[in-house]
Parts: C-alpha cells; sequence; structure tokens
C-alpha cells in the first residue's frame, strides 16, 4: 500500500503570537512546528505501515525551510520527503494550495492521501478536500478511527452529534483530527536516516495538469482586504477578596444586571 | 465566466434527520440583510430525502424563495451526492453569493462544491458586510461596488482578516454557527418553492454508509444557553464538576467547559466551547478555572457578561472578563450556590 501524508510547517502559537508594526503575522519571529492535525495524520499512516505494511510518503508545500518538517517526519518512521517550492507558489490561498499538491501529487502512486483537518494558522480545513476534489477521489473528513479492508478503507467520520462508519474505495483522500492519537516521537535511528535522508525538491516545473493561472497569488480567487491584530473588548474589574466578599460581590453585579 | 449573470444570495439549509440545523436559520437571517443590501432576494437551498415540509420554516423566518434537492440518495449527508446537489444549484441558478454553515457538514461540503465550481471560499466567517473592493481606492486599480466582504478569525483568534473574491462567482463563505441572528418568525408567511433535481447516480466518489452511531445526550445545546457555567482544568477532576452543576441548576444554566476539560476525558466534546468547539453567546458566561487561552476566548467573548475566578491573578482569561474574582473556586462556587438559592427563595 502507498499513503502521501500532506503536512504543514506552521508558527507554534504557545510560544506567543508576534506581529509586525502592520499588523501582519511576523513568522521568522516565530518558532514553528509540524501542524497538529497533520502529525495525527501523519502517525495514522505510520500505523498503517506498522499493521498493514505501507511506504509512507510526506510531501510539504512552503519555503526551503519547510524540509524541516519533512526530516521529522522521516525520523517519526515515514519513508520519503517531498517539498514543493517555488517563488510562483508564494502568497496562495486554499485553492492554489490545493491545485499545487494535487499537481505534485498527481506524480505519485497512492492508495490514500491523508492531511490533517485544519492547519492552526489558517483554521480553514479547505485543502484537504480541494484535494480530493481535483483528484476525482472520495474524501471523508473529521476521521477518527481507520481502518484498511482489502481495496477499500473503514473510516469512523466524526459529526457534532454523531459518527458515521464509512466505507470507501480505494485511493480516498482522509483528513484527520488531532484527536485521532498520540503521535509517537523520533528515534534516534530515525533521527540518524532523517539526517541522511535525500529530500526531493520540486518546483513549478514538476507540477502535472495544473494551469499557470490557478497557482500562487495571481490564481487565488481570494483577495485580503485588511489584516489587523484582533481588538478585543478589554479588562473589567477584578476582585481579590474572601470567599464571603467574593459572593456577595458576584450576587451585587447580577443583581445590577438584571440577571437575578 | 460573466459576473453579471450572477444574481442572489443563497443559503445552505442545513438539515439533520430532516430538522433544520439552526444555523440554517441564522444564515436566512444574514442573507437577507445581505439581500436588502444589494436590492435582490434570498433562497435558501434546502437538500435531502423527503424534506419538502421544511420550507414553510424556512420562509417564516425570512427565505423569499425554496428550491428543494429532494432524492433517496440524500438521506444521510455524504460528501458527494450533497456537493453535486450544490454545484448543479449554483450552476443552473447562478446566485452572486451563497453561504454554507462551519459546521461539521459544512466545513466539509463548502470546500469540495467551491473546488469543483471553481470559486473562493473563506472559512468560518464572524462577520459579512457589503461593500467596496479595495477598501479604500488605490490608483490604478478599479474599486469594485457591491463586494461581498468576509471577516473572519485566523491564527486561533490573534488576529483578524477581511477577504474578497472580486474576480469569481459566487462569492463563498463558511459562516459560524451561533454568530449571526436569525431574523423574527413570521407566522404563515410564503415562500416561492422550486424542487430541482439534478439526478444522482453513484461512482466510485459515493462513499457506502455502514453505521450511524448517534450520541446518547440528553444535554442541553450550550449554544442556546442563557447562562453557562463552564468549567476548565483547575476544576481539578471530573467529580467537582458537581459544584458547577449545582450553580448551573440554581440558575437555570448549562454546563459548558474548555478543551483541557474534553482532552482529559472529563466532559464530552459536545460541551467545549472554543475555536475547536462551539461558539456561546449567553447572557452570562462563569468562566470558572479556565485560564482564558486565546482559543477559548475566541469562542465566548461575545457573551453579554463575563465573570471569571481563578486563583491564578495573571490568568488572560481576567483580560476578557467584565468581573475577575481572584480566588478559590472550591470556596466560592459552593458559597454563591447557598448564597443565590437564598437570594432566589426570598423572591
Amino acid at each position: 500500500m502507498k499513503i502521501v501524508v500532506c503536512i504543514k510547517q506552521v508558527p507554534d502559537t504557545k510560544g506567543g503570537v508576534k506581529f509586525n508594526p502592520d499588523g501582519t503575522l511576523d513568522r521568522g519571529a516565530m518558532l514553528t512546528i509540524m501542524n497538529p492535525d497533520d502529525k495525527a495524520g501523519l502517525e495514522a499512516a505510520l500505523r498503517l505501515k506498522d499493521q498493514y505494511g505501507a511506504e509512507v510518503t510526506v510531501v510539504t508545500m512552503g519555503l526551503p525551510k519547510a524540509e524541516e518538517v519533512l526530516r521529522e517526519a522521516i525520523a517519526m518512521g515515514a519513508d520519503k520527503g517531498i517539498l514543493v517550492t517555488d517563488r510562483v507558489l508564494g502568497g496562495a490561498d486554499t485553492w492554489a494550495t490545493s491545485q499545487t499538491l494535487a499537481g505534485a501529487i498527481r506524480n505519485l502512486e497512492y492508495d490514500l492521501i491523508i492531511t490533517g483537518r485544519q492547519a492552526i494558522d489558517g483554521d480553514t480545513a479547505q485543502v484537504g478536500p480541494q484535494i480530493s476534489e481535483h483528484l476525482g477521489i472520495p474524501v471523508i473528513s473529521y476521521a477518527q478511527k481507520i481502518q484498511i479492508e482489502g481495496d477499500s478503507v473503514i473510516v469512523e467520520r466524526q459529526y457534532d452529534d454523531r459518527y458515521h462508519v464509512l466505507k470507501a474505495k480505494m485511493p480516498c483522500l482522509i483528513t484527520a483530527l488531532a484527536e485521532l492519537n498520540e503521535p509517537r516521537y523520533m528515534t534516534p535511528g530515525g533521527i540518524f536516516d532523517a539526517y541522511n535522508a535525500e529530500i526531493t525538491v520540486w518546483g513549478r516545473a514538476n507540477l502535472v495538469d495544473v494551469d499557470d493561472s490557478n497557482l500562487g497569488l495571481k490564481g487565488s480567487p481570494t483577495q485580503i482586504a485588511k489584516a489587523s491584530d484582533k481588538v478585543r473588548k478589554g479588562a473589567g474589574e477584578k476582585v481579590a477578596l474572601d470567599p464571603t466578599e467574593s459572593v456577595e460581590y458576584i450576587i451585587d453585579k447580577l443583581k445590577a444586571k438584571h440577571v437575578i | 465566466m460573466n459576473i453579471q449573470d450572477y444574481k442572489g444570495v443563497f443559503v445552505f439549509a442545513q438539515q439533520v434527520d430532516n430538522v433544520l440545523s439552526g444555523i440554517a436559520l441564522e444564515l436566512v437571517g444574514k442573507g437577507k440583510d445581505l439581500a436588502k443590501d444589494l436590492n435582490t432576494e434570498v433562497t435558501a437551498v434546502l437538500v435531502g430525502s423527503d424534506v419538502k415540509g421544511l420550507a414553510d420554516e424556512l420562509a417564516e423566518y425570512g427565505a423569499d424563495k425554496v428550491i428543494v434537492v429532494d432524492d433517496p440518495e440524500l438521506k444521510e449527508y455524504r460528501t458527494e451526492p450533497y456537493a453535486h446537489a450544490l454545484a448543479s444549484v449554483i450552476n443552473e441558478f447562478k446566485p452572486e453569493i451563497f453561504l454554507v454553515g462551519a459546521t461539521a457538514i459544512g466545513r466539509d461540503l463548502g470546500p469540495r462544491v467551491s473546488a469543483r465550481i471553481h470559486t473562493g471560499l473563506t472559512a468560518d466567517c464572524t462577520q459579512l458586510d457589503i461593500g467596496d473592493f479595495p477598501i479604500n481606492p488605490v490608483p490604478g486599480k478599479e474599486q469594485l461596488h457591491n463586494q461581498l466582504l468576509m471577516t473572519r478569525p485566523a491564527f486561533g483568534g490573534n488576529t483578524i482578516a477581511t477577504i474578497a473574491c472580486p474576480d469569481f462567482r459566487p462569492q463563498m463563505a463558511t459562516v459560524r454557527p451561533g454568530v449571526m441572528q436569525k431574523a423574527p418568525r413570521e407566522a404563515g408567511k410564503k415562500a416561492v418553492v422550486v424542487e430541482f433535481n439534478p439526478g444522482f447516480t453513484p461512482n466510485d466518489k459515493y462513499v457506502e454508509i455502514l453505521e450511524v452511531v448517534k450520541a446518547v445526550s440528553d444535554v442541553a445545546d450550550i449554544m442556546d444557553a442563557k447562562i453557562l457555567v463552564s468549567g476548565g482544568r483547575g476544576v481539578g477532576s471530573p467529580e467537582n464538576f458537581k459544584i458547577l452543576e449545582d450553580l448551573a441548576e440554581v440558575l437555570g444554566g448549562t454546563v459548558s467547559c474548555s478543551r483541557a476539560v474534553v482532552d482529559a476525558g472529563w466532559k464530552p466534546k459536545d460541551l467545549q466551547v472554543g475555536q475547536t468547539g462551539k461558539t456561546v453567546r449567553p447572557n452570562v458566561y462563569f468562566a470558572i478555572g479556565i485560564s482564558g487561552a486565546i482559543q477559548h476566548v475566541a469562542g465566548m467573548e461575545e457573551s453579554d457578561i463575563i465573570v471569571a475566578i481563578n486563583k491564578d491573578e495573571t490568568a488572560p482569561i481576567f483580560e476578557v472578563a467584565d468581573y475577575g474574582i481572584v480566588g478559590d473556586l472550591n470556596k466560592i462556587v459552593p458559597a454563591l450556590t447557598e448564597r443565590l438559592k437564598a437570594e432566589l427563595a426570598a423572591k
């Protein structure tokens, strides 16, 4: 079985978010990590590899620096890493990003494609389903459990108040939730392999069946009209009182606001 | 694509088990506002099996027109037949705006449809306006009017961006549930109902549903609650949520929680408030033992009154709380419950 996992290098929000003077994110000043949902997707692929035997290829689109997450994935147990990077791909929205990744994946053989549900920088959850549409294969989003049965995949798909057990014929694309599993750590042997691994680097010329008009900033239907740091309503009162006084304080406020 | 051919505001009227989801009515309400600004109509697109009966409810909440796509293949939500239904409606009726709820269904369906018809899609919007793009005139660039300006939080709520889709139609957005207001119901109001079936022939993209497992939950939906008593990791244990439940009961409220509580397995996911949970805007939100990570705040900051109780005076929750109490929740919460009981009994 051949599995392709799409991963993204994202700024780590836990380290605090830094802004440029114009209100846009200062990505250079922030630490980066492998996007958590993607890491769960990678772990799911590695478990299928452990259970059924599989070749796991990780693909990322980004700046040359994004090679770091490919090496991390190899250190966890992925077999191959492909970096898709090119100046003309920059500024892509989800349409252009999914076109780019689909164009890269058309070079590969695959039974299963796994992506994270969403990345913590954009939170759109769009790229996975859009890749599946471009490739003409079924998508199962929000996967909480994945099994293989013959030429099909059986997935528990989460909704608000229920889950569906779905069966799809492979090839198929699955988007993974961070809750799906607890990703494994890199192994010392894996780190050694990752250090020596050759990362395949592809540019625009390697993308299959994608028109220039669908790539990068120019190929993005959505355009940013305005971006800013969020204005919050700000703090109200803060008191430190003993418990009895605290209770009286809350009661007074609830009365003043006609809640009670 | 001739952009002038695209007219009208369409919304996806999500239903589950032949009951309209709250978001369907919220989108009709918002769609009506946008349609007014554009001097056009709002059309609800109702997709399912045996769902025609729901058209009247959509009309009473403000839909001018309802397009019904009714087919046995559409009984339970599946990506492919639903995407085919919406893409076919868009190709046939050419709306200028198409809104979908940012639910577990809409966030799967929206991207698939936008990719099929080649247009932009803005995710998880919290504000929608009609305006100019660029917002301010730029020399050498035509300023377009009557554009949909879609505002959304990004980066876990740290930044906010306004997005336009000037060159493609429809302008598509998914909209966070609980943010837009539904219009007042006008009993007896009717809409023009149009039935449309593009034909559904199963292919490899149709997945098979082996089983539907419904979560057994008689818990009230936290998005409908007027008073929420919400607990975080600081509550300490699943057993200790009892003191929050007691407080909620006295006030006629509902218990909700932070992501840390769900991750620890103390409470089910449907009670989670925040970026990856639900957006709530109750009259009163008690944040008890919740530190107030930005992702949590993104889901509750629109509450009318926020009361925070936390022993850590530096907890970020105090930055959004109207009333912050630095103290021990184990002492304050039970005492508050008792005091409220006495207060309410005296009335």
